[in-house]
């Protein structure tokens, strides 16, 4: 077992009296004060983040489009420079190596954001997996990475003076900008439901970054906030996380990305398998769920219908923003309607649950009434 | 990691709950260490009144945002009373754990086992070994 890394934030996380917890390989805060504040200081006004353990894969070249359109799930080809989208990366089995971010920075110049626990993996699988004429570079460890997130982002941004300033910067677009004497590449991204930016930058100018951003949010409400509320966060938006709702064998149509897999375009690394096994018949399916009776999911907790074990829990918790406790798991197709009523088993007592829509929380999109 | 709060009349578990003597009875709810390390209590599950606990065995659960674990009870005995706010205010858990956020009253069978308790000094010394 190798020594936790750390983040370039590592001390100043210290500083603030975050908790620190091991994740991914990495030593990083799991809350700063309590994980209601934060999530409620997403929600309501604005919150930052630490992701620099998200590893980075830069596609250089001629060829780089190419490679990346047959790698990922969503189209490549027709995505502008200064666009991103969400897709992920299959096997040859529709098995799921990663959901990831691709960005197109030029022309011919693309990288993807991954998860960090699978960073290595990646790595070596698009290697393996693009022509030699395309240069692949890891510049994890180079980058860091903020999420600045909710409805008070951009009056935090244009508080730190980021020019220009990306206010009017659309959903999954991203534009270079200078603040706080660094440059970063602002992203309008996310993975909590609500309005925010992801911000790339050198390592070595995170922590000047990082702690700009702390005193021009102030005046807004903005609160540094760890891991624990962006797993809250991310399951009220039924966002998956990989190694929950995804992993190597789980096909993205199960976790219902459908919106996020290509048919009918460009042929794809796995594409035909997915689509094998959309047309056999999944026998599961992702479903979001309430818990109509006290007592909180977690994942790997058994899902029964009718007192008979249909499926499994992938991510569980009380809902902060809803009061009740919410999940994501998998069961038989036959079970995924809406009000189809289930039941959780909660370290041995049976807890009523019935399906929901998700996502759970629907934040708006963009704050238009902070302006 | 923030100060721990371990008051000095109070005797305490290896499993993190403190108990305190008043004449036959003890009071019984989780340490500052223990609230510090779940965050955020939302949930808790609690015996009736009149249930029987066994010194060491699991006799509750408490719930946080992040994670779950086992109440333990600190001697045998028979529960005389259960904190009822905490059915709708679990974060009194958090917000005051010496105080409102008390969760039994145990009568115990043998008065004897509450000596086997920790005292205040070798709680603490029990919390900064396994910080460490």
């Amino acid at each position: 077992m190798s020594a936790l890394a750390r983040t370039p934030l590592f001390e100043t996380h210290r500083a603030l009296g975050a908790r620190l917890v091991p994740f991914a390989g990495f030593e990083l805060p799991v809350q700063y004060t309590s994980i209601l504040a934060e999530h409620a200081a997403v929600r309501e006004h604005a919150g930052l983040f630490d992701v620099s353990h998200m590893g980075q894969l830069h596609f250089h070249g001629p060829g780089a489009v190419a490679a990346v359109e047959w790698l990922v799930t969503c189209p490549v080809a027709t995505l502008r420079p200064g666009r991103v989208r969400y897709g992920c990366l299959c096997n040859e089995g529709g098995g799921v190596v990663d959901d990831v971010t691709v960005y197109r920075v030029a022309e011919d110049h693309l990288f993807l954001c991954v998860n960090a626990a699978n960073v290595e993996k990646d790595y070596r699988w698009v290697v393996r997996h693009s022509p030699a004429s395309v240069e692949v570079q890891n510049r994890s460890a180079q980058t860091a990475l903020l999420a600045l997130q909710g409805p008070a982002s951009t009056a935090v941004l244009a508080a730190a003076g980021t020019t220009p300033d990306p206010a009017e910067l659309p959903r999954f677009a991203f534009a270079p900008t200078k603040l706080a004497g660094t440059e970063a590449l602002v992203s309008r991204t996310g993975y909590t439901g609500s309005d925010g930016f992801e911000l790339y930058c050198e390592a070595g100018d995170a922590v000047g970054l990082f702690e700009a951003l702390l005193r021009a949010g102030r005046e807004h409400g903005l609160a540094p906030a760890g891991l624990g509320a962006r797993d809250t966060l991310r399951l009220e938006a039924a966002l998956p996380l990989y190694g929950h709702e995804l992993d190597d064998t789980t096909s993205p149509l199960e976790a219902r990305l459908d919106r996020f897999v290509k048919r009918g375009g460009a042929p794809f690394l796995g594409g035909e398998a997915i689509e094998r096994r959309r047309a056999a018949g999944h026998a599961r399916l992702l479903i979001g769920f309430e818990l109509l009776e006290r007592g909180v999911a977690r994942a790997e907790h058994a899902i029964a219908h009718e007192g008979v074990p249909v499926g499994v829990v992938t991510s569980g918790a009380p809902s902060p923003t809803l009061g009740k406790s919410i999940g994501l798991g998998y069961v038989p197709p036959a079970l995924v309607e809406p009000d189809t009523r289930l039941e959780v088993n909660v370290r041995g007592r049976a807890v009523a649950a019935r399906v929901v829509e998700t996502p759970f929380v629907r934040a708006p999109a963009r704050a238009a009434t902070t302006r | 990691m923030a100060e721990t709060e371990i008051p000095r009349d109070l005797r305490y578990t290896r499993e993190d709950e403190w108990v305190r003597i008043e004449g036959e009875r003890l009071v019984v709810g989780v340490t500052d260490y223990a609230q510090q390390q779940l965050g955020d209590v939302v949930f808790l599950e609690l015996p009736e009144v009149g249930a029987n606990i066994e010194r060491g065995e699991a006799f509750g659960v408490i719930e946080s945002v992040k994670a779950v674990a086992d109440l333990f009870g600190p001697v045998t005995g028979r529960v005389a009373e259960v904190n009822a706010l905490l059915t709708d205010q679990p974060e009194l858990v958090n917000a005051d754990c010496y105080g409102d956020g008390w969760m039994l009253v145990i009568e115990p069978d043998d008065p004897a086992e509450i000596e086997e308790l920790l005292s205040a000094s070798a709680y603490q010394q029990h919390v900064k070994d396994r910080a460490e």
